[in-house]
């Protein structure tokens, strides 16, 4: 499978070579930058090698790199991440996958109690520079075990990065900025968006990323850094807070419904972009948090308690969160269960009318 | 469907169930008798080459492998041979650890710390087995490994600074006393978790592989948290890969209070899991000092030549309770320490030395005296930097610092709020007071 895609720009102007990608090819060139431009670099995880895992996010770079580079593992998230924190412990750059968030369980105990303590308790004699790549969150019919969104046990943490890009271009530079990052990062990739963005009706035909204007994936290297977010749109109405497929779900239900929204994509949820969230929240007076991920003790949570105890006189409407429901992720009901377009709308008219 | 008016459960012309609950042999007050426990004769085990395959060489992860007999003299193909000063040097370096064990013990019970752990009836399992290694061989020890730092030339001081977690505390205070650290000395930082150093040690063995280095890893758990997932991983990545690991897994008969029994040994021996996943595997009487010399060479020889991983059994007892926190006079019998029948390893390795004309009882009482007085001295040495709670530790600022490589700025809120609550809470103290400079 080639990792790029070369089309003509929209514009057919003078960025006729400037390349499209979709959210997989983008993680995968961000693989190949890095394994050739740092020996230390590791891809490992279950399917990843030979097969190019899969969702072919690795597709290619066993060939490219060799079998002691990238390769396959073992059924055992634990094992996974606990070799992983051996190879960092001896000077390694390891980006393990684990094939679904849903999956990352067994491997809790490496991750929280060893990668994330590893500076801290040796007083930086070890360290753990992992990249921990997930794909997360639901919408392709997946079940409870192929769907959830399980960033909040992360970002509690203490010594644990979470990152989650909602672009092509912004995967490939975050990828590679959380690879050259000396502390473990959780990098979840949102697979409903691996091949389009989703404006939230599931029930009309999935727009390509080429057609969007973040699929324009520069070749080689280049980083964004961590703990900064990003504008989507800019507006005085509202701030919106989203991450990862909710990015594009919250800016069609703004475009639909005519809302000027200033729409922040966190990109990063540890270290938080506190700035950018105050100085929009201060200028909009409203803020309506969208989530996948379950409610209760979710990151919606700690945003509303951030933006409620640093914005609470600029506020002229409580705090709203939209997210999915307290329960399993279903699999015949997923549409209801979707934090979609009704659910949007319903906290925008609320928020607004305040 | 089960009637709820029959107390018979459903099928009940089957025979019933019955769960059986491990139970150790003797409890408080018993009379301990290990007449049943075959040690073997010394000498009587084979040693087979170093790239045996491991479904050829079963019997050893059944049998112990033996090399000091009742004559306190050296038999049989594992013999190491070593010479005089070597074997001079093993017996010094357990002494030491046995002397450093009593009065940090001892200190603990003074108030000076909060936690210490003793590794007495184990010390050859660490020391041996570390000084079959090479000193840049990267250890991935449990808790009770204190052995080996003392074998490879960790300053004392710095692990009594660790245990009083005091101003001069590398650890910067941050850790359970004993949890010590030393990538200098090849040294992997302790976890209180228990196993994650095992996956750990192999991703090590398996990066040193990668890279075409020639320094293998060893790591050391206890047989209770064999029983841990981690374990299981470690065995399934070290067959898999070929990693150049040697896990040692120490059976000191007891985890805290429970016996082996609840990882397994009522079924099987620790060393017998290796055959299951295509390890070598060995069982090695660890009050042995040139047994365990012995096996951690052949594996570090194995696994070195890219022959293959191993697993060791040290059969051991841990003489003393698991922690300063434990009393095993709750659950145990006295007399199982003085009835062990594989007897104290520090005495059997001075008994050797002596049967072979090397040592004598003087020498031995001469050199128990000076690791006294060196612990003793260290000990107020190290005290000059403070002793827990008593003021000389880090600056409060050191708390926020390395959870992540820069400061992100919810931290750096936190620690301005910990400073404000260091004024009223000692508003006479000068904040270098706390730093103890």
């Amino acid at each position: 499978m080639s990792a790029q895609t070369d089309i003509a720009s929209p514009q057919g102007e003078s960025h006729a070579e400037e390349r499209r990608l979709n959210m997989i090819e983008a993680i995968n060139e961000a693989l190949d930058v890095m394994l050739e431009r740092d020996e230390d670099v590791i891809v490992m995880g279950e399917d990843v090698g030979y097969f190019g895992g899969v969702f072919r996010c690795t597709a290619g770079l066993q060939e490219k790199h060799g079998k002691t580079r990238v390769f396959d593992t073992p059924i055992s998230e634990c094992g996974i991440i606990g070799v992983a924190v051996g190879m960092g412990a001896y000077g390694l750059r390891p980006v393990p996958e684990i094939q679904f968030a849903d999956y990352i369980y067994p491997g809790l105990d490496q991750l929280i109690s060893e990668a994330a303590r590893l500076r801290y308790r040796s007083a930086t004699e070890y360290i753990a520079p992992l990249t921990v790549r997930s794909p997360f969150g639901g919408g392709i019919f997946g079940g409870q075990t192929h769907s959830q969104s399980p960033e909040s046990l992360f970002t509690h943490v203490s010594g644990l990065k979470t990152v989650i890009p909602a672009t092509p271009y912004d995967a490939k530079g975050l990828l590679i900025s959380c690879i050259e990052d000396n502390d473990p990062v959780i990098f979840f990739e949102p697979k409903r968006i691996y091949n389009g963005p989703f404006s939230g009706f599931y029930d009309k035909p999935v727009e390509p990323w080429k057609k969007h204007k973040d699929s324009a994936v520069p070749e080689g290297y280049y980083t964004i850094p961590l703990g900064k977010a990003r504008h989507v749109t800019e507006g005085e109405q509202v701030t919106m807070l989203a991450y990862g497929t909710m990015v594009h779900v919250a800016e069609a239900v703004c475009r639909d419904k005519g809302v000027e929204a200033d729409i922040l994509d966190l990109r990063t949820l540890v270290p938080l972009d506190i700035e950018a969230i105050e100085a929009s929240v201060k200028k909009t007076g409203r803020c309506l948090i969208v989530h996948e991920a379950t409610r209760t003790s979710g990151f919606g949570a700690e945003l509303s308690a951030l933006v409620t105890e640093r914005c609470f006189y600029h506020l002229e409407a409580p705090v709203e969160r939209v997210t999915g429901f307290d329960t399993p992720y279903p699999h015949s009901l997923e549409w209801a269960y979707f934090p979609g377009p009704v659910r949007i709308g319903e906290a925008l008219d609320k928020i607004l009318q305040d | 469907m089960a009637d709820p008016a029959d107390p018979k459960p459903a099928g009940d012309n089957r025979p019933a169930l019955a769960l059986h609950v491990p139970e150790p042999k003797f409890r408080p007050g018993d009379t301990a008798d290990f007449s049943d426990i075959d040690i073997g004769q010394a000498g009587a085990q084979p040693r087979p080459d170093e790239a045996t395959k491991p479904e050829d060489m079963k019997d050893l992860a059944y049998g112990l492998v033996r090399v000091l007999g009742e004559d306190n003299k050296a038999h049989g193909p594992w013999d190491p041979k070593l010479d005089p000063d070597t074997l001079r040097t093993m017996l010094g370096h357990m002494a030491m650890v046995r002397a450093f064990d009593e009065r940090m013990f001892r200190g603990q019970r003074q108030g000076k710390t909060s936690f210490y752990m003793k590794c007495t009836g184990e010390e050859a399992t660490s020391v041996a087995a570390s000084m079959a290694l090479a000193s840049d061989d990267m250890v991935f020890p449990s808790y009770r490994q204190q052995g080996i730092l003392i074998a490879r030339g960790y300053p004392m001081i710095e692990m009594i600074n660790q245990i009083y977690s005091n101003k001069g505390d590398k650890l910067k205070g941050r850790q359970l006393p004993i949890m010590y650290s030393s990538r200098e000395h090849s040294f992997f930082t302790i976890s209180g978790n228990l196993a994650t150093q095992t996956p750990q040690a192999v991703g090590w063995a398996m990066a040193s592989a990668i890279k075409g280095d020639s320094r293998i890893a060893a790591t050391w758990v206890g047989e209770g948290s064999t029983a841990e997932g981690d374990f299981h991983s470690a065995c399934t990545f070290a067959a898999v890969y070929n990693a150049p690991v040697i896990l040692n897994v120490i059976n000191n008969q007891w985890a805290i209070s429970s016996f082996s029994g609840f990882a397994g040994a009522e079924r099987t021996t620790f060393a017998a899991r290796a055959l299951g996943y295509g390890l070598a595997g060995l069982r090695v009487d660890g009050n042995d000092a040139l047994a365990c010399y012995a096996a951690q060479a052949w594996a570090a020889n194995r696994a070195r030549a890219n022959a293959g991983p191993t697993l060791i059994e040290f059969f051991t007892y841990r003489a003393e309770g698991h922690s300063t926190s434990d009393d095993p006079s709750g659950y145990r019998s006295a007399q199982e320490r003085e009835e062990w029948p594989l007897g104290d390893p520090v005495k059997r390795l001075k008994d050797h030395l002596i049967a072979i004309g090397e040592w004598d009882e003087d020498r031995q009482a001469a050199m128990d005296k000076e690791c006294a007085e060196y612990v003793k001295a260290t000990t107020k040495e190290a005290e000059k930097n403070g002793i827990l709670g008593h003021g000389l530790h880090h600056p409060f600022h050191t708390m926020f610092e390395d959870v992540f490589e820069e400061l992100p700025w919810h931290l750096e809120e936190q620690a301005e709020q910990a400073t404000r609550e260091r004024k009223i809470k000692w508003p006479d103290r000068h904040p270098k007071d706390f730093a103890g400079q």
